[in-house]
């Protein structure tokens, strides 16, 4: 499955909620505030490297440059896709899950 | 040879408050651009408003509604929107002002509007149902 999420860690518990319920093998993008979560060194952002592996995470490109951030300050193991890779992750996985 | 499949787009939220239309329409236009079949994006809740031809966006400012309308002309897009969402907030076509006693009409051209059932219809005749919302 593919899980989205577009809200801040740090304003709702979507994030939250999703990695509780995501399952191995499930991929996680990033999009819209949701790429906040993925800054490195912040407990979201710690949170993605342990799982990493377990469970793969993306961020939308174009919406993490949209906010002012850097591929570099980016937590270690994500990976980011433009709205073709987005494409692709919704074409390779069965069902994709919003988190709103 | 990648496979191609058939994306149905749910977008639940209007223009300019929120990211969703955006998104949802370059995530539509990605899928077209990689030869994928969009079989329908439904405009659910407050996101009927972006099928409102009376909008007038600075000239400078991306056009919302414009652009889903281009798309939906170059590829033959379903665009639907929601009849009772649509209702409660003022977005009409011909028949259904006629039919309510109002005085004009404002959907936008590449729109139509219809009934949830269409969003039962996406779900079960797409592969993919991706939704866009707050």
């Amino acid at each position: 499955m593919l899980h989205t999420i577009n809200k801040s860690p740090f304003e709702t518990s979507t994030f939250a909620s999703c990695l509780g319920h995501a399952a191995a093998g499930d991929a996680v993008l990033l999009i819209e505030d949701g790429v906040y979560a993925a800054i490195a060194d912040t407990e979201p952002g710690k949170q993605i490297k342990a799982k990493n592996g377990t469970v793969s995470f993306y961020v939308l490109g174009p919406d993490v440059a949209a906010r002012g951030l850097t591929n570099g300050s980016l937590a270690e193991g994500i990976q980011v896709v433009d709205y073709a890779g987005f494409v692709d992750l919704v074409a390779e996985h069965e069902v994709a899950q919003a988190w709103l | 040879m990648e496979q191609l499949v058939k994306f149905s787009v749910v977008v639940n939220e209007g223009p300019y408050t929120h990211q969703a239309s955006d998104s949802a329409y370059q995530f539509t236009k990605a899928a077209l651009e990689k030869g994928h079949e969009i079989y329908r994006v439904f405009f659910y809740h407050d996101g009927v408003n972006n099928g409102t031809r009376l909008t007038v966006p600075p000239q400078d400012e991306r056009n919302i509604q414009v652009n889903w309308t281009e798309l939906a002309e170059q590829h033959e897009l379903d665009l639907v929107v929601c009849v009772a969402a649509a209702q409660r907030r003022g977005v009409l076509d011909k028949s259904e002002a006629d039919r309510l006693g109002k005085d004009a009409d404002n959907i936008a051209p590449g729109f139509r509007i219809s009934g949830l059932g269409q969003l039962i219809d996406a779900g079960i005749a797409s592969d993919r149902l991706v939704t866009f919302g707050d």
